[in-house]
């Protein structure tokens, strides 16, 4: 039996449906983006299915609270507009949960509608509803457009167009903008910069909030996010590094315009060479020495893809998922000696192409779609035509994993069938170490089970 | 512990509010009273900025009702998050008969609205869609359902729905399921009752090969989705009395069994805020009487399977039906009285759903736990009160769109067999329930403990801090939260990915459950031992290890 069974390897030509998605909509991006500030909560502005959507997801994921207040619309709020429900939430907020920050997005429903959340936000301070020293500031993110990245990304440059105060002076610090990662990831990020001596202001950042630990008495706000002082201070910065540019890009480009802050963006660091790439970035940008621990932590990664690399050569994979992971994957794969087969991702964008192929080099060749009607179902058929011996992508790939019997690493989001992945960063070197050991685990777990008696190996 | 004092926990629940949220807020609560059930505020809308559990219209259509059908192919037409999150997330597990079943559960499918749509209308794609899915499907039947913006830039689903069905000539329905209707996700289960008994139920020709089915004793099982295997379970306590399903909504359901619903002789009605509607629209229309069953805790099983014999009055039934029941308590009795050794007195608190929060009260009952405070997300006063206080519900302006389906008298409507007064006598002889009756959860509670409609988190903290509950059952949105402050936390829309929790097997998977949750070491590890208040003497350390 087979979980997938209408899928075959006739691919008809669609252009109205899609079949399991390889994205999903902008505000749950915006809502995990605004996760990374300190004593901040995300406030949806639409109907309660939306914010209970975007909610579970992220809980799904992290198996951690996650914090979000919403507008409640009725059928009158879609009528009259949703002012009246925002201003409101404003009150019942900070009246009941005292955040400092509430970052409101939007939804389809109020975008629709054409609510001015701006204007809205201008008269909740007016009414008095914004006690002195708290901040309101929104993003807006139609879900009938792009993804749940650009949400994400829109989220993060409404941090920098509230925020960032431009300065006359360049001080030392170098803002990070780590793109949607996990909070492990940002740590590690953190870490690396603290290795190589840089002074950096993160955001958003979501470690400390959404790897909180346990140790007695709960709090809404735990210790961790982008407080707003680091985040006034950015348009003081000596300059930006915007990683991933579907994520990272218009913050980065923002901090430029409007605080003169010099701006680079660079692929995700997953990987070898994209990590190497970021390394040389901060060095170019703060003259800092690049110190033994770095290279010696890249060399064990080397040594380790050396060991690997047998088991890796031509072995061919598919990949799903968002846009900056999968231009890094397919160029840390291609380093491996695997082959990408197969790219998909649901996020449009102008550049991706470009992108793509800049990380495949001519190396090998690879089909990708990204956009409208480029989803899981369209992935699996081709695999029906020709199959894989990897996947790589997020939890919904485990049924295609399964009609196929092809092993799967989980990367990306969403992971909602396994615990733990929030801890362990696949960024750095140190990420790639434990990517490149996933990968290997997963062929060999597969020939264990497979090989026949007589060549089922102690050694290998 | 002394237990505190309800009002006092009412009185401050209510403090962090603004006054007029306090005011609708105290509606919401109350402190139950057997002699006196009080009335609570139920199903109007909450209070924006409010951290609330509740979802909308569109989870409760397509993902309560329509979501565990096989063979009915749905489409989400709207941007793309409301299909994907609601893809297989409610963990509806179906058994399709044969290799060559349909089976759609694993697929989402959207027409994944762009601007150009918003601006210009939808209805082309939607058009293009359906078609596009039919080459790809086949399927029987297929339902359309509706995100937020679509009734806003005027899609006339349903027209688009008649055209196709005419066009591919199968059977397609859509479901004005905006996301902004209603006050929560209980508008969506009353659209989705409506729809299905039009388009399937009361459909003259759903298909042309809808077999009549065939065994004594048809029932139909309404509002119970085999979440984590919960209809398997009971299914196959039917098998063994000797009853024949002939369908369920829509546990494992297929689109034929819907179709053939009205032959049945008797509708179980399991959770009662989701499905009454599809209960009183069958009686109304094919004369086929309800009863409320409760198949969450083992002693509730056994008086839902006495209540089906008893309606039926047959004795080799009955026979087969004590004869199953106690087949089954000997390994109930086992579990539950070593489980209750270690869980008696402990309390519970439950906020969640429509009719869990009082289904599984008898689960705690059962092994001597405590319920100190429990609340529906969305339901409404009858599920608390009863059936009793219907006539005196006031409809709000938020749920007035929500259309009371009229249903006339179908032609081959069938009389009562027998003396229905006499059949009422038999079932209320059982659990005080007759027929079309249900009795809500506020009667069952003991007095001095709280019901509270629409929990916020506030509100939960607050609990957590003046109880300290030893187990609270929620969502997933809650669970982690409850659990920071060191309190067990069980889902009850999904059961953690475990269960079922449904019928005998069920109860005991629950309380083995129950039992490792709130007895697990974890709990008494949160502490370091440099933070306890006696921190441990170096003898005390060396104690374990050392040379
Ligand atoms: S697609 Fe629109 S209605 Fe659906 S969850 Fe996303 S924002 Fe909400």
């Amino acid at each position: 039996m087979t979980l997938l069974r209408h899928t075959d390897a006739e691919v008809r030509e669609r252009s109205a449906l899609t079949i399991n998605p390889a994205k999903t909509c902008q505000p749950i991006g915006a809502m995990y983006a605004a996760l990374g500030l300190h004593r901040c909560l995300p406030h949806s502005h639409g109907s309660q299915g939306c914010c209970s959507y975007h909610r579970s997801q992220l809980t799904r994921h992290y198996k951690e609270p996650v914090f979000a207040a919403t507008s409640s619309f009725t059928e009158g709020s879609s009528v009259f507009g949703g002012q009246a429900n925002l201003l409101q939430a404003i009150n019942t907020i900070f009246t009941v949960y005292d955040p400092d920050i509430i970052a409101v997005h939007t939804t389809c429903l109020s975008e629709t509608i054409g609510d001015d959340v701006k204007q809205i936000v201008s008269k909740a301070i007016a009414d008095g509803k914004v006690p002195d020293g708290k901040t309101v500031f929104h993003a807006s993110t139609p879900s009938y457009q792009g993804s749940h990245v650009v949400g994400f990304a829109s989220m993060v440059k409404a941090m920098v167009d509230t925020f960032a105060v431009p300065s006359e002076t360049r001080g030392r610090s170098v803002n990070l903008i780590p793109g949607w990662v996990e909070p492990a990831d940002m740590r590690e990020l953190k870490r690396l910069a603290e290795v190589l001596g840089v002074p950096i202001t993160l955001f958003p950042d979501t470690s400390g909030v959404l790897d909180a630990p346990m140790h007695g008495p709960a709090t809404m706000f735990p210790s961790g996010g982008t407080t707003r002082d680091q985040l006034r201070g950015t348009g003081a910065a000596l300059g930006s590094l915007g990683l991933g540019p579907s994520a990272s890009a218009p913050a980065t480009v923002a901090l430029e315009q409007l605080c003169k802050v010099p701006g680079q963006v660079l692929e995700l660091p997953l990987g070898l060479r994209a990590t190497d790439r970021f390394i040389q970035a901060m060095q170019h940008l703060t003259g800092c020495r690049i110190p033994d621990a770095i290279t010696e932590e890249r060399g064990r990664l080397v040594d380790l893809m050396c060991d690997m690399q047998q088991y890796f050569y031509n072995r061919s994979v598919a990949l799903w998922g968002d846009p900056d992971q999968l231009v890094s994957l397919t160029e840390f794969c291609l380093d491996l000696g695997l082959k990408p087969r197969y790219v998909i991702t649901g996020t449009p964008g102008k550049t991706w192409e470009k992108r793509m192929q800049a990380a495949i080099a001519g190396r090998h060749e690879v089909r990708y779609q990204q956009g409208a009607c480029a989803d899981m179902f369209l992935l699996h058929q081709w695999i029906k035509q020709k199959p894989v011996d990897l996947l790589i992508g997020g939890t919904h790939g485990k049924y295609i994993a399964r009609d196929e019997d092809i092993p799967l690493v989980r990367h990306g989001f969403p992971i909602i069938d396994r615990i733990g992945h929030q801890y362990f960063p696949t960024v750095g070197y140190r990420g790639a170490i434990r990517l490149a050991e996933q990968i290997l685990n997963a062929l060999m777990d597969r020939q264990d089970r497979l090989s026949p008696e007589e060549s089922f190996e102690l050694v290998m | 512990m002394p237990q505190p004092d309800a009002a006092q926990v009412k009185e401050d629940l209510l403090k962090a509010y603004p006054a007029k949220v306090a005011r609708k807020r105290a509606k919401h609560m109350q402190i139950n009273d057997t002699d006196q059930v009080p009335e609570i505020q139920a199903n109007v809308r909450t209070v924006p900025g409010i951290i609330t559990q509740r979802g909308c219209t569109y989870a409760g259509c397509k993902g309560v009702i329509l979501g565990p059908t096989r063979d009915v192919l749905s489409i989400t037409h709207g941007p793309i998050g409301c299909g994907y999150y609601s893809w297989l997330t409610r963990r509806n597990q179906t058994r399709p008969t044969s290799d060559t079943d349909d089976n759609f559960m694993t697929y989402c499918l959207s027409t994944d609205m762009q601007e150009e749509q918003i601006v210009f209308g939808g209805e082309n794609n939607l058009r293009q869609a359906v078609r596009e899915a039919f080459d790809v499907f086949h399927p029987k039947a297929i339902a359309i359902h509706a995100t937020c913006p679509v009734g806003l830039i005027g899609d006339d689903i349903h027209k688009v729905a008649e055209q196709l069905s005419e066009e591919l000539g199968i059977n397609i329905f859509a479901f004005s399921c905006e996301g902004y209707r209603g006050v929560s996700q209980s508008a969506g289960h009353h659209i989705a009752n409506n729809k299905i008994f039009q388009a399937v139920v009361s459909h003259e020709a759903p298909t042309q090969d809808v077999p009549v089915p065939q065994g004594p004793f048809k029932i139909n099982l309404l509002g119970e989705y085999n979440i984590g295997g919960d209809a398997f379970v009971i299914e196959e306590l039917f098998e063994r009395m000797g009853v024949t399903l002939v369908s369920t909504f829509c546990g494992n359901s297929t689109y034929d069994s819907l179709a053939q619903a009205r032959h049945a002789e008797l509708n179980l009605v399991m959770c009662h805020r989701s499905i009454n509607y599809q209960a009183d629209m069958l009686e109304t229309a094919y004369g086929i009487p309800w009863i409320k069953v409760n198949f969450i805790g083992a002693e509730q099983t056994a008086k839902a399977l006495r209540k089906i014999a008893a309606f039926f009055n047959d004795q080799d039934l009955t026979r087969r039906t004590e004869e199953v029941i106690a087949q089954e308590m000997k390994a109930v009795e086992m579990a539950r009285d070593d489980i209750a050794s270690r869980c008696r007195g402990k309390k519970a608190m439950l906020f969640v759903g429509g009719s869990r929060a009082h289904h599984y009260q008898y689960l705690f009952e059962e092994i001597g736990m405590e319920v100190v405070a429990a609340g529906y997300e969305f339901a409404h006063r009858d599920d608390y009160e009863g059936r009793r206080v219907l006539p005196d519900i006031k409809i709000d302006a938020d749920s007035r769109s929500i259309e009371d389906l009229h249903v006339d008298p179908a032609p081959d409507r069938r009389d009562p067999a027998e003396d229905s007064q006499a059949v009422d006598a038999r079932l209320r002889a059982i659990d005080g329930q007759g027929l079309n009756d249900y009795e809500g959860m506020m009667p069952m509670m003991r007095s001095g403990t709280l019901s509270i409609d629409d929990v916020s988190h506030h509100e939960t903290e607050l609990l957590i801090e003046r109880y300290h509950p030893d187990v609270i059952c929620c969502g997933i949105k809650e669970k982690y939260a409850i659990q920071k402050h060191g309190v067990p936390s069980r889902q009850l829309h999904s059961y953690d990915y475990g269960g079922p929790y449904a019928a005998f097997k069920g109860a005991i998977n629950f309380w083995k459950d129950l039992d490792m949750m709130v007895n697990a070491p974890v709990w008494s590890l949160v502490t370091p031992p440099w933070q306890r208040s006696s921190a441990p003497t170096l003898e005390a350390i060396m104690a374990i290890g050392g040379l």
